[in-house]
């Protein structure tokens, strides 16, 4: 057991570190292995791939994704701006690459072959932008001169350019959602909370009249008609499941879902381990936004705070839309759910989100000053009156 | 431009540009309501989502999950006089599919097709694409195909156990018990009138259950059934002809023993069931039944108080009227009795039984045996009978000895029952009933003299009938009486000389007739090259065949001191 008189980093680390955090997040991998068993095999069979093609990989790549996230935990927030920026400028030149050397899937280009790996940059682009936005939006509250809003928004303009490109209408709402979510804590003036508002509608209300596969969904979603074979099956699913599942191994409307180990692994856990665990997983993507956001309620430090409201509102909304879709709460929308569904490479971006959410709330020594922080709230107090 | 008025639009907020540090303050105050608004949006959400997991635990499979269970049909077995089983159920296995449910329709057929050959792949893989809840692939599989179908490990194949009809005695009684349809619904014989009597409604309700379905009583004996099947199945191919039947009924009670008709079917297999020529010929066929009738004549002339044993008839020549001649096929060109009309089958004494009775008188009298109204019995399978619209003297005359009206071999076999046992007509019945239920429902048609001086003739008939036609139908100890027909069938709106239809019809034992058994033979060849095909050498060595080996079943008395002496009648 390691000391707390030890000072070297994995001590350091361990006494530092938020279990709770970590906890689910390691709970999130296991569940991810657990439920890669049951959803994938009848997949794997489908494409001629062995039984197990899908869950092995699930396994080796949690070792890689294990590694990144703790690595990235290591960090402190100077580092983690420093991983960002890197990043970032990665994967906007990957992303401007992918448009012309894409792997074109489905009509779109979001994939690049990398080493014998698909690579989808926009994964590994999102907590890279949140955390550069973050940073932007405190360095313009610290110092207003910075125009960091002015930075912020041509970055979400460029990061949204590039997605519309490939198209990928899925990322490209979860980034303006997530942008939105942190300018809105960062302190946007309601006028332009009701002007973005707006915009954001007019947006959606464009994609809907100019992009015809954007209507269809919506309109099967809302009419009810159309190929909702995949929605139709997940629900099936369900409702087969009820409360406590068929048991594990047991489910037969898994097998024909055509995505039944990406988009639509939170049905089949429950077919199989019934709503109880699906209440469980979603507890788990709760607890996480809503102790991230209790976090950054309690942080001083603006950048940390943003970063953290912006890495947890994307995990929040993400796993979110995944879970509406299945209990068709919401039209049908390609997200995966972070750690769970299978996502071979996208496991490490998913890594390096949650390392950064890890490394950015371990206890820092000036957190324990309780004194500034009752003065800082007296003195808002008195400014409210 | 933007930062610009990004700059203006801080400022004023601040009010005042001098303490930098309570303007970063000021932000991070605005922060903790705007985080615990973007908190209460995602506790929002998450409830939002609860619920409709919550609905969604509660809300049952509809029955896309799971076809929903049919009641299958539950039949109760159907068993003879004695208890012996004559159909009942079995269960199977069927083989359903939910298309929905099925990944790879091609793989799918492809194994299916190792078990089932025979299987249609365009129509099943057509079934398997239609997007339909269930759908049935086959119906009732033996046991072993369910189970290599179970091995195949096809996911979205089922099985539901299902009741199949199973006749034990195969075509023994086919057409008495009759046919169920895939469903287990009775589409034929008794199998449709027990449907009718009330099981149909108790299927659909979900009462049929099986342990409370008592077993269905007939009044056959299969015993007797057997032995009536196996000789006119012998009698088809040693006659050559193209069907064969015969029926025995109880004379005391009308129920019916045995009745068959052949060429019948397999009801195990029925694929033939529906072919024109498998009709039970004993009821759903009707025929100019010939010289059997003359039986109706006699007993109208003694009935009607106009003729006794001992009245005579002139038939010396042939019986003109207006432009038809009556001839005989025996002719004995002479004055004749009453019994010499009835054992010679004389047409022109017939004719004259019935001029002397009249036109309206005889058409109430064949009426009134219920020869010519459709048969009132539990088998639906009846044919009605047909005459001529308007009875004129001519009907009247070939009537009396059999043509020109059609009827139901059984039909007739009824009417020989009333002339047999004292003159009570009853319907004929397939259900067991006691001689006394039998009187309850029983109507007077002849007098009991009529039917002692009939039982007389028939006697007779069958120790000194035509040429000894008869005389082959007797069995000794049992006391025979009969009279055989021989009608020629209309071949291209002519009657034909060579083309028959052959009847017997008798009692034993005479004296107290127990059973009335009547055989026929349509379109019989003689047995032998050089042979006669007519009813004594066909038709009545069957009724003998039936009774030498059922009567002994049936309990009857053999008695050999009676054999040789006449009936004692007692005639005023």
């Amino acid at each position: 057991m390691l000391s707390r008189l030890d000072r070297s980093p994995v001590s350091n680390w361990w006494w530092t570190i938020d279990r709770w955090f970590l906890s689910a997040f390691v709970m999130l991998m296991v569940l991810g292995i657990v439920l890669s068993f049951a959803a994938s095999p009848a997949v794997a069979e489908r494409i001629g791939l062995d039984s197990f093609h899908f869950a092995t990989r699930q396994i080796i790549f949690m070792i890689p994704a294990s590694i990144v996230m703790i690595g990235v935990s290591f960090l402190d927030a100077r580092q983690i701006r420093r991983l960002a920026l890197g990043l970032l400028a990665i994967m906007i030149v990957l992303m401007v690459a992918v448009l012309y050397v894409g792997v074109e899937v489905k009509g779109a280009r979001r994939w690049i072959s990398f080493a014998g790996l698909s690579v989808q940059p926009s994964e590994f682009l999102k907590p890279a932008f949140v955390v550069i936005t973050a940073w932007l939006f405190a360095e313009h509250a610290r110092q207003p001169d910075i125009p960091g809003n002015l930075f912020a928004m041509i970055l979400l303009g460029l990061v949204v350019a590039l997605l519309v490109a490939q198209p990928d209408f899925g990322q490209t709402m979860l980034t303006l959602a997530t942008w939105g979510v942190m300018f809105f804590v960062a302190g946007m003036a309601w006028f332009w909370i009701i002007a973005l508002g707006a915009a954001g509608i007019t947006g959606v209300f464009a994609a809907y009249t100019l992009l015809p596969h954007v209507a269809g969904r919506i309109d099967r979603f809302l009419t009810g008609e159309g190929d909702t074979y995949q929605v139709d099956m997940a629900m099936q699913a369900l409702l087969n499941g009820g409360w406590l599942g068929k048991g594990p191994g047991e489910g037969t409307v898994k097998r024909v879902i055509p995505d039944s180990h990406a988009d639509f692994v939170f049905s089949v856990a429950g077919e199989e381990f019934g709503m109880v665990l699906c209440f469980f997983i979603m507890c788990i993507f709760a607890f996480i936004v809503l102790r991230g956001l209790n976090t950054a309620l309690k942080e001083h430090d603006d950048f940390t705070r943003y970063a953290v409201t912006g890495l947890v509102t994307v995990l929040g909304l993400q796993s979110f839309i995944n879970m509406g879709v299945n209990v068709q709460l919401l039209p049908a929308k390609g997200m995966t759910l972070p750690f769970i569904s299978y996502g071979g490479s996208s496991a490490i971006a998913i890594a390096i989100s949650m390392g950064m959410i890890l490394a950015l709330t371990r206890k820092r020594p000036e957190k324990r000053s309780q004194i500034h922080y009752s003065m800082t709230r007296a003195r808002s107090m008195a400014a409210a009156e | 431009m933007i930062g610009k008025w990004r700059k203006g639009k801080t400022s004023t907020a601040l009010g005042s540009g001098i303490v930098v540090d309570g303007e970063r303050k000021a932000f991070g105050s605005r922060a903790r309501p705007r985080l615990m608004m973007t908190m209460a949006v995602f506790l929002g959400l998450y409830a939002a989502l609860s619920g409709r997991m919550v609905h969604l635990a509660m809300t049952d499979p509809e029955e896309g999950s799971g076809p929903a269970s049919r009641v299958t049909a539950s039949r109760p077995d159907i068993v003879d006089r004695n208890g012996e089983v004559l159909a009942t159920d079995i269960k199977t296995a069927s083989l359903f599919a939910e298309p929905r449910r099925i990944v790879d329709a091609d793989e799918a057929i492809e194994k299916l097709a190792t078990i089932l050959p025979d299987i249609n792949y365009e129509q099943t893989y057509n079934k398997l694409k239609s997007g339909a809840g269930f759908v049935w692939l086959r119906r009732q599989l033996t046991p072993k195909q369910q189970a290599d179908i179970m091995n195949l490990g096809v996911p979205g194949f089922g099985f539901r156990t299902e009741k199949r009809r199973f006749y034990p005695g195969g075509s023994t009684a086919a057409h008495i018990i009759g046919l169920v349809n895939i469903d287990n619904k009775g589409i034929s014989g008794m199998e449709k009138y027990i449907d009718d009597q009330g099981l149909a409604d108790l299927q659909a309700s979900g009462l049929a259950q099986p342990k409370d379905l008592a077993p269905f009583q007939l009044s056959i004996d299969l015993r007797v059934q057997h032995i009536v099947h196996d000789e006119i199945t012998q009698a088809l191919d040693r006659y050559h002809a193209i069907a064969a039947g015969a029926v025995v009924l109880n004379a005391k009670t009308g129920e019916v023993l045995a009745m068959a008709s052949v060429p019948d079917f397999d009801p195990n297999n029925p694929f033939n069931a529906h072919d024109k020529d498998r009709l039970n010929r004993m009821s759903a066929g009707t025929y100019e039944m010939g010289s059997t009738i003359k039986s109706f004549t006699t007993a109208m002339a003694l009935d009607s108080g106009k003729m006794n044993l001992n009245s005579t008839v002139d038939a010396s020549k042939p019986f003109r009227f207006g432009n038809q001649t009556i001839r005989d096929f025996h002719g004995k060109n002479r004055v004749l009795t009453l019994p010499e009309v009835f054992i010679f089958s004389s047409n022109i004494g017939s004719g004259h039984e019935a001029d002397i009775v009249g036109i309206d008188g005889h058409r109430e009298f064949i009426h009134r045996l219920g020869l010519l109204d459709r048969m009132n019995t539990e088998l639906p399978e009846v044919a009605r009978p047909s005459e001529p619209k308007v009875w004129k003297k001519v009907h009247s005359m070939t009537i009396a000895f059999g043509h020109g009206m059609s009827t139901t071999p059984l039909q007739t076999a009824v009417g020989v029952v009333a002339l047999m046992n004292g003159g009570f007509l009853m319907n004929p019945t397939f259900l067991p009933r006691t001689p006394q239920q039998a009187m309850d429902g029983a109507k007077r048609v002849v007098s009991q003299q009529t039917s002692d001086e009939m039982r007389y003739l028939y006697k007779l008939n069958a120790t000194k009938g035509t040429g000894g036609s008869a005389t082959r139908a007797t069995v000794p100890g049992y006391r025979i009486g009969g009279k055989t027909g021989t009608a020629e069938k209309v071949v291209n709106g002519r009657y034909s000389k060579d083309v028959r239809f052959n009847a017997f019809v008798g009692a034993f034992p005479i004296d107290d007739p127990q059973y009335v058994v009547l055989s026929i033979v349509d379109e019989p060849k003689p047995e032998k090259p050089g042979m006669g095909a007519t009813a004594g050498l066909n038709a009545g060595p069957m009724f003998s065949n039936i009774i030498r080996r059922a009567a002994p079943l049936l309990g009857v008395q053999p008695d050999f001191r009676l054999e040789e002496q006449p009936l004692l009648v007692s005639s005023q």
